[in-house]
């Protein structure tokens, strides 16, 4: 017996059965059912949330952004001051949580890689130097290696005015790292533009070089020559121009030295911590990697005559760089919400800035964590939205 | 730190979950149903306000207020649950009904007063706030600190302070900021901060915890009003009263010379005063209309004492941060601690 013989009979009782027994309009139903459940759950928590606060005595409302916020802030990448609102504040966290996590990256992906490769080589010390340094630090819990850093390197280096005295006018000391800050001369942006434009022309002589090798088979030194390109001409335009920049020396005065750049303890002791827990996990992510390329793929490359860095560059790395990406995203979503934990050591980011003397200041907790939770779901977005870019160019076509 | 953070994702989720009940329910019928006063104190511990004593029990200023307040309602001060919290977490804990209320040397403001939903019941510490520097510095004055790195606890009135003094005395500062008290403890005594600053009581009590407690001085400028009491949800007017007047008994006994010891003897006196704070005599009684029995007063002073004993005991010459009453001491003796009148 078939439920949906239609040439059978055409009677409307199997028409409304037709339609009950449809998949796809079944599907629609059922999907519209659990939206329309999901949307009344959103609007009663909204409303009851708002009932509540109201029953409490709790103003809710998103205007204390403009009050002035009136607390200082460690590090200020932006203008702030005493006077700039708590909407400012939020920015300077912000950035503050962008630079921690961004040169955390950095330096976690530079490690990583370079920890992953040693723990393959066929040197017994770096080998099993590097799987120490994996297993201990992947298995202590992040804060305890923040606190520790920071503890270390408050302990190591001394006051200010025994800092260590570095070339350059810098000065090393448990009040950071104060470095000379460039100011600017007339010209200078001339210098600034011409490095994209450098980049634009290596670029290109990288694509011309390509298509020569493909017609012609020659090859052309197309590292050294962009190098040159993206180094030397800011250079020569920098020494043309008469070097359109002078320094602000930092001096001591008083307790601490005024004017320079500082880089702060909490920046030094966060990036030691969170970069060098990430890149165990990198290092392992990279291993995987590597070792998931057969040594089949090598020994073909060898047999068709290409060199060992020619082997590793274009046909290891590229295979390798498949199986990475993906789980190397997920370490690189890691850091950034684990930056959240530099609140412990007094680094100004935007949990200790906003989410913290903001909203104890206002009170208003339910918008500012509200507001603190889209920020790091809008960044870790960001980032794998670049990652799966990033993937989409590197994954092997298979043909 | 994480887990606060996430404390503070809970005591938001709290208000989406609870269903819509009305703020006044009686915070004294739920104190009375479950048998004890949840009180908020100081997480990290303040030695001579909230901190655990070596046997673990809960001693201090703040802690005597909570245990007033079982007194009164229960006539055992014992019936106290403390929850240590963070400057950050402390209010939204109370509003979030975690704890019936808060003595966590909170300092009473204009916007925490009316922009919180909550009350606070009273000033049982007139405080200030002040600076801590090392000897090494040579410094004498908060004046001569321009320029200083300074380390301070996040979501303080002291955060604010420090920010007001230094600019209308026309000098710049660095603020350190930690979300933990201890952890602002440990940078400082690092050397990562030439000053510390937070109410002039912390200051002696965390120079004590200092490796070298001698290497520090507190200087001699107030900068700030810290009056520092217990706070209550707004809308629950009985149970304010309850608060409010707890601390009043105290002083009122302090003032007619009641005290732990003589409160039975005292329970004869011919003082209509002391009487009546006591409930002594035929239809004396202030209790039952705040919900409370009679005796509410005479269990108070007799579990816990008078103010000053209360003062002497904790922060006092009977601690080891020996603080003179100065601003605390009655109002009969120059002080500023002074109780309307029972009757």
């Amino acid at each position: 017996m078939t439920l949906r013989d239609k040439t059978a009979d055409e009677t409307p009782r199997s028409w409304v059965r037709a339609v009950l027994y449809d998949a796809t309009i079944r599907g629609w139903v059922f999907q519209g059912l659990v939206l329309l459940a999901l949307i009344l759950f959103a609007v009663w928590v909204v409303h009851n949330t708002a009932a509540n606060l109201r029953a409490a005595n709790i103003p809710f409302g998103f205007d204390f952004l403009n009050m002035r916020a009136g607390f200082d802030i460690s590090q200020k990448p932006i203008d702030y001051t005493l006077d700039s609102s708590h909407a400012q504040a939020f920015k300077v966290g912000l950035l503050n949580t962008i630079i921690v996590s961004v040169l955390g990256i950095i330096l976690a992906t530079i490690i990583g890689f370079v920890v992953g490769i040693s723990r393959l080589s066929r040197n017994w010390l770096l080998a099993r130097a590097a799987t120490v340094y994996i297993e201990t630090l992947r298995n202590v819990p992040l804060l305890l290696q923040l606190l520790f850093w920071y503890k270390a390197v408050l302990s190591v280096l001394p006051g200010p005015r025994q800092g260590y005295v570095l070339p350059f006018s810098a000065n090393l000391s448990n009040r950071g790292l104060t470095m000379p800050r460039p100011i600017p001369g007339e010209g200078f942006e001339i210098v600034m533009w011409s490095v994209p434009v450098a980049v634009a022309l290596a670029w290109a002589i990288a694509r011309w070089a390509k298509n020569r090798q493909a017609a012609t088979g020659q090859s052309f030194p197309v590292f050294r020559a962009s190098l040159g390109i993206v180094v030397g001409l800011p250079v020569v335009l920098f020494v043309v121009l008469g070097a359109p920049l002078s320094f602000e020396i930092p001096e001591l005065k008083g307790f601490n030295f005024a004017g320079g750049m500082v880089v702060h303890p909490e920046l030094i002791a966060m990036l030691l911590g969170i970069s060098l827990y990430t890149a165990t996990f990198i290092a392992e992510t990279v291993r995987a990697g590597i070792l998931a390329v057969s040594t089949g793929q090598s020994e073909a490359a060898f047999s068709l005559g290409l060199r060992p860095r020619q082997t590793m560059r274009l046909i290891v790395v590229p295979q390798a760089m498949r199986v990475i990406i993906p789980p190397l995203t997920s370490q690189y979503l890691n850091l950034t919400k684990n930056s959240s934990l530099a609140l412990a050591i007094g680094y100004p980011d935007l949990v200790a800035v906003f989410a913290g003397s903001t909203l104890n200041i206002t009170g208003h907790a339910i918008e500012v964590i509200a507001i603190t939770m889209a920020v790091y779901l809008a960044l870790s977005l960001i980032t794998a939205a670049l990652m799966n870019w990033f993937n989409a160019r590197v994954a092997l076509v298979e043909r | 730190m994480r887990s606060n953070t996430f404390k503070t994702l809970l005591l938001g989720a709290v208000f989406l979950g609870a269903g819509a009940v009305a703020a006044s329910a009686g915070t004294l019928d739920d104190v009375k149903a479950k048998g004890f006063v949840q009180c908020g104190v100081n997480g990290a511990g303040l030695a001579g306000f909230g901190a655990p004593d070596d046997a673990g029990n809960w001693k201090g200023l703040d802690v005597d207020a909570c245990r007033a307040v079982a007194a009164a309602v229960f006539g055992d001060p014992s019936k106290v649950k403390y929850t240590g919290l963070s400057a950050k977490e402390r209010f939204t804990a109370l509003q979030s009904k975690e704890i019936d209320m808060l003595a966590r040397n909170s300092t009473n403001t204009m916007s925490r007063d009316t922009q919180l939903g909550i009350t606070f019941t009273g000033v049982n510490y007139y405080d200030g706030q002040g600076f801590m520097v090392k000897k090494a510095l040579g410094v004498s004055s908060a004046k001569d600190l321009n320029g200083a790195s300074v380390c301070v606890q996040s979501g303080t009135t002291t955060e604010l302070n420090l920010a007001d003094y230094f600019k209308s005395n026309g000098m710049t500062f660095n603020a350190v900021v930690f979300e933990k008290q201890e952890e602002a403890d440990a940078a400082y005594d690092a050397g990562r901060c030439d000053a510390y600053t937070t109410d002039a009581s912390g200051l002696y009590s965390i120079r004590l915890k200092m490796t070298n407690p001698d290497d520090s001085i507190v200087l001699p400028e107030i900068i700030s009003k810290e009056p520092l009491g217990p706070a209550v949800r707004q809308g629950d007017d009985q149970w304010e009263s309850i608060v409010r007047w707890s601390h009043y008994a105290m002083l009122i006994a302090e003032e007619f010379g009641v005290t732990q010891a003589n409160v039975d003897e005292m329970k004869s006196s011919e003082n209509p005063e002391v009487q009546r704070l006591l409930g002594v005599g035929e239809g004396v009684d202030f209790g039952t209309p705040i919900g409370l029995t009679k005796d509410w007063a005479y269990n108070i002073i007799k579990g816990v004492g008078n103010y000053g004993e209360s003062f002497e005991r904790n922060v006092g010459e009977g601690s080891p941060l020996k603080i003179a009453r100065g601003l605390n001491a009655l109002w009969t003796k120059g002080g500023l601690q002074y109780a309307p009148p029972i009757r």
